[in-house]
């Protein structure tokens, strides 16, 4: 089977930084990867890349075998890969459901609608009229995913969606996730907090200091080959 | 009675100064672009509408339906074309640029219209006029012109808060970046933005050359009463241009009774009086 997204020997630059040497790495159909490295590792940068929010070289990240690299970041999201950004960034201006509607405007067919994202995530329904900064934490993490799903994606990049939240909440949003994949959606997940990346993931990439220190599939990985990769033995 | 109808003269004049006002909020709301040729532009669109009702023979209120669209797509292009290229983290490029466009948009007019001043026959409805009460006379084209901008103002809003390119045009303004990922082409949404505030301009130029005489060099103090509705009013919503413009109309007219040479001199005491009390204008923008 082809996969759906191969970066190969990708390079990126902040001006003269190098912040990745050579990443490569695949994912399959319906797969979910996730990639785990301390801070500065370039794993935002390496979404950033995917998603087209930096240039790369052409041929340095395939989408469905199609060369993406040097698209920019709106013609990649009507490709059908979205990127739930660090932060979660929602738009203060817009109330919850202009959030969603906003992630929708490009129309792209598929499962994912309005009544399903407010089916997926019930608190969101009540609180649609809402200003969108009015939520907690955990909530606007929900809108920022249900944002990144009404674009109808077949590829979804997460960026440290546990970020700043309660381990509770964490858990919420993960348990999600399953049925995200289910409609045939296939994820990136960028993460410090590993054990969770470890659970949810069924192939695990870990990046040092801008290179890819460790790969493997989830449940092969020692705890120790991780520690050595993740702070540098 | 005098005095009543100084009010409402400088209240129907507001509405023009609402409209300089309401394209530069939008373009500095949306892209936080502060155009310095927004005056030119205006008295480009005067002679825009000069050159088609001299071709076409048509009147200069019939003519706006011309005007608006060419406007429009020239703001479109300058946007696409050059003021893009100038957008990012530096505030300096754009204001630079703009301030270069306004020179040459003032220099090609003297160019091609000569610096002698014009004005748009509309006939009889310059002179028309109505009694509202005992003594208290409405134009019927100053009312015209108010009518005209509350109605774009309004449409304004509307397609702010209501429509999908509203959701676009805030949501590019609150994070470009973000906006990108939901699939919007920022220098698109960008370029659409500036074609809407010079439609706008296009409506203001008409009224304003059918109002008074024109000439290439009349732009920059256009500019500047758009400058002080906006921040008489705030950037919290497009009524907040239409008071300010009101404000400022008002102002100018009870100036202009009192002495014809304290104008506009009243006008800009009005402006800096707002600014020392309430710098964020009247109706600020809340950060929710």
């Amino acid at each position: 089977m082809r996969d759906l997204l191969e970066v190969r020997a990708l390079d990126a630059f902040y001006g003269d930084f190098q912040a990745l040497f050579g990443v490569s790495l695949t994912v399959a159909p319906g797969e979910v990867v996730a990639v785990i490295g301390a801070n500065g590792a370039g794993k935002s940068t390496l979404l950033k890349c995917i998603a087209g929010a930096i240039a790369s070289r052409r041929d340095a990240v395939l989408f469905d075998g199609a060369p993406i690299g040097d698209q920019p970041a709106h013609a990649v999201v009507a490709r059908g890969i979205a990127l739930v950004p660090e932060g979660r960034r929602l738009f203060p201006s817009l109330s919850v459901e202009e959030n969603l509607i906003i992630g929708g405007q490009l129309g792209r067919p598929g499962p994912w609608s309005l009544p399903r994202i407010y089916e997926l995530f019930p608190v969101l329904a009540e609180r649609r009229h809402m200003p969108s900064t009015s939520l907690s934490g955990g909530q606007q993490q929900m809108v920022a995913l249900g944002r990144a799903l009404m674009s109808n994606p077949r590829l979804l990049l997460c960026d440290e969606i546990s970020l700043g939240l309660a381990p509770i909440v964490v858990r919420e949003v993960y348990a999600r996730l399953p049925a995200i994949v289910a409609e045939g959606c296939s994820l990136v997940i960028v993460e410090q907090d590993i054990v969770q990346a470890l659970k949810a993931a069924n192939h695990v990439y870990c990046l040092q200091e801008g290179r890819v220190a460790l790969s493997g599939l989830a449940g092969t990985l020692t705890r120790a080959a991780i520690s050595a990769a993740y702070f540098g033995a | 009675m005098e005095w009543v109808n100084i009010i409402i003269q400088g209240v129907l004049i507001g509405g023009l100064y609402a409209m300089f006002a309401a394209g530069l909020a939008l373009i500095f709301g949306v892209m936080r672009l502060v155009n310095i040729a927004h005056g030119d532009l205006i008295v480009l669109a005067a002679y825009v509408a000069l050159m088609t009702t001299d071709t076409l023979g048509i009147d200069p209120l019939v003519a706006i339906v011309i005007v608006v669209p060419i406007m429009a797509a020239i703001g479109y292009a300058l946007q696409r074309a050059l003021l893009n290229r100038t957008l990012g983290d530096d505030v300096l490029p754009p204001l630079l640029v703009t301030f270069g466009l306004s020179v040459i948009i003032q220099n090609a007019l003297l160019e091609l219209f000569t610096a002698d001043s014009r004005r748009l026959k509309a006939g009889a409805i310059e002179v028309a006029s109505f009694p509202l009460a005992e003594g208290v006379w409405i134009g019927v084209l100053p009312l015209l012109q108010f009518v005209v901008a509350v109605a774009v103002i309004g449409a304004l809003q509307l397609l702010f808060y209501r429509t999908a390119l509203g959701r676009a045009f805030r949501a590019t303004s609150d994070d470009p970046g973000v906006a990108q990922l939901m699939g919007l082409d920022n220098r698109h949404v960008f370029a659409l933005a500036m074609a809407l505030s010079l439609a706008v301009i296009a409506v203001a130029g008409v009224f304003l050359a059918v109002r008074t005489n024109f000439d290439p060099a009349i732009g920059p103090a256009r500019l500047i009463f758009g400058f002080e509705a906006v921040i008489i009013g705030g950037l919290g919503s497009m009524w907040g241009t239409l008071a300010g413009g009101i404000i400022l109309g008002v102002s100018q007219a009870i100036g202009a009774q009192i002495d014809p040479g304290w104008q506009l001199l009243a006008g800009h005491l009005a402006f800096l009086l707002i600014l020392a009390v309430r710098p964020e204008g009247l109706f600020p923008k809340v950060q929710r």
